[in-house]
């Protein structure tokens, strides 16, 4: 397998210089809809909610918000964005033309979706705090973790982007994967909540161990399963990154 | 010197042999043509060359580097101007080179200085703030050129680099290349126009159905194949069996075209008396490159 080496640098400058050119039409969404989800879901579903676990509602879906937005960042950009650039404005092309090899555009793509998932997170969890829903010290590792989950999800979207044949097939991942994740990852309500075969799927689901990591994080509380859940992110990410590189060449150098 | 070398280069799709058996020798300085219909090969070898698509099999050298050991050593010297528009439109004109040159690892100030230059060059200057889809088919494609060459390649492959130009644009391009010739910058080029081949191209490889039918230079081609003068014979359909079968006689070489009847080689020493008699209306015209193409790569269509 051919690797990706540092040039990948020069795509995700190339993507850093279109976005902050663009962050205006950008920015409102990745503010507004998660302050909306936070005051719709923590205060006005909250309100009919008990304590979980002796928290209020609000500080239960905290982290999980940041880290579902994260996911969405990522998934965004190296689906439809990565798409876009790849098939309709044949960008890549033009690009491996040039001393970049496939796999450092691949690898540059999923580093640009992670510092999106990097963003994206940190705007959140600075809501979060003016909200007053934060507490530990610990949460300031986050912007770490949604760098983390970022390169994790972001592989998995270059890697479906590298074998779909049209922008139709991301509604088929968002409704079957990305949407199903936000509601059964932990997010909303503790998996126990669910019957087994549920709380079976939602452990495969890689937004699950993002949230149990964010959750120990808000409440300085750590177990062992905050370690599986790091082991377990990394192993998807690694797998589908490695994947990605090959599918991308395949694609792109016929 | 040869700066690029093809050996027993293959490319295949599916089950259509795109590329068969090429061996290339481009020498440095010089500015090569690839002539041929569509569907020759012609793309599919310098994507292979670009190191952007892997060869079936074969080798290929640049500057004697083994293009599949040291592909970002190779690409780092070439530039390439492909057919279809792959501009950055999420950046002006000017980022878009600037963005490049990153890509070669240029340095900042350098860069937007070659850049700046080159579009000047390419009468781009007042564009440098404007989105790819402000500009014109002509001002894209210079701007494709004006990418092209901002690594300040040692060599460019250019892909159909005025198909589609109004004539000011394409006798601007052709000047341009022809500078960059004269720099002793080598160019690999794709064309159908057969004018563009002859007027800018030292060498000439005519390609049909993924091989290389001839190569040489446009005259020596032109000589070889077809003589000095091409004889065109107006017939009508009672008189054409006649004069096929006169011209047969003497051995002369011809195509039929359909109302005309094109004879080549027909030699310094004037028309065979039996010819001169023939029903049809004469006519002689200088031999170009296009009957070159013509009679070595016929006239149906190929796909």
């Amino acid at each position: 397998m051919r690797l990706f080496s540092w040039r990948f640098i020069r795509l995700w400058q190339r993507n850093r210089d279109v976005f902050f050119r663009l962050w205006h039409s950008e920015a409102p969404g990745m503010i507004v809809e998660p302050i909306l989800i936070l005051v719709a879901m923590g205060l006005g579903l909250g309100a009919y909610v008990g304590l979980i676990n002796g928290q209020e509602y609000i500080e239960f879906v905290a982290p999980g918000i940041i880290a579902s937005y994260a996911m969405f960042a990522a998934t965004f950009e190296c689906t439809y964005g990565t798409f876009f650039r790849m098939e309709e404005q044949k960008t890549f092309d033009a690009i491996i033309a040039t001393p970049l090899n496939v796999e450092d555009v691949v690898a540059g793509e999923i580093f640009w979706g992670a510092t999106r998932a990097l963003m994206t997170g940190t705007v959140i969890l600075a809501i979060e705090a003016a909200f007053q829903l934060v507490h530990s010290p610990w949460v300031l590792l986050i912007p770490l973790v949604c760098f983390l989950q970022g390169i994790m999800f972001s592989s998995i979207a270059v890697f479906f982007s590298s074998i779909v044949p049209s922008f139709y097939s991301f509604n088929h991942f968002f409704t079957l994967f990305v949407t199903p994740m936000f509601f059964f990852s932990g997010v909303f309500f503790p998996l126990t909540q669910f019957p087994e075969v549920i709380q079976t799927l939602s452990w495969i689901a890689p937004l699950t161990p993002v949230v149990i990591i964010n959750r120990a994080l808000f409440q300085g509380e750590f177990h062992i399963d905050v370690l599986g859940s790091f082991a377990l992110i990394v192993a998807i990410a690694a797998v589908f990154f490695a994947v990605s590189l090959f599918t991308m060449r395949r694609r792109l150098t016929v | 010197m040869v700066i690029i070398e093809t050996q027993h280069l293959s490319k295949k799709f599916k089950d259509l042999l795109a590329v068969d058996n090429v061996n290339l020798e481009i020498e440095e300085g010089e500015c090569f043509g690839l002539l041929g219909p569509n569907g020759a090969g012609k793309t599919s070898l310098i994507r292979m060359i670009t190191a952007v698509s892997p060869p079936l099999e074969g080798d290929i050298f640049v500057e004697g580097k083994d293009l599949k050991a040291y592909p970002r050593q190779v690409k780092a010297i070439l530039g390439v101007v492909p057919q279809i528009d792959n501009l950055d439109e999420d950046l002006t004109v000017l980022r878009n080179l600037t963005t490049f040159a990153r890509y070669f690892a240029v340095p900042r100030a350098e860069a937007l200085r070659r850049s700046q230059g080159l579009l000047g060059l390419f009468r781009l200057e007042d564009k440098a703030d404007s989105r790819i889809k402000e500009l014109s088919g002509g001002m894209k494609r210079m701007l494709l050129i004006a990418r092209g060459l901002v690594n300040q390649p040692r060599i460019i492959i250019l892909d159909e680099p005025t198909i589609g130009l109004d004539p000011q644009t394409r006798h601007l391009v052709w000047q341009q290349l022809g500078e960059l010739r004269a720099q002793g910058i080598t160019q690999l080029l794709c064309t159908q126009n057969m004018e563009e081949a002859a007027v800018l191209c030292d060498r000439v490889a005519i390609m049909h159905l993924g091989r290389i039918l001839s190569l040489d230079t446009p005259q020596a081609l032109i000589s070889s194949h077809i003589g000095d003068r091409v004889l065109e014979i107006d017939v009508n359909a009672a008189d054409r069996d006649k004069v096929v079968k006169e011209l047969t006689a003497v051995g002369l070489e011809f195509i039929d075209v359909g109302n005309t009847i094109q004879v080549f080689n027909i030699g310094d020493d004037g028309l065979p008396e039996e010819l001169k008699k023939s029903p049809g209306r004469l006519r002689q015209r200088p031999a170009t490159l296009e009957d070159v193409f013509f009679k070595l790569t016929g006239r149906t269509l190929e796909e």
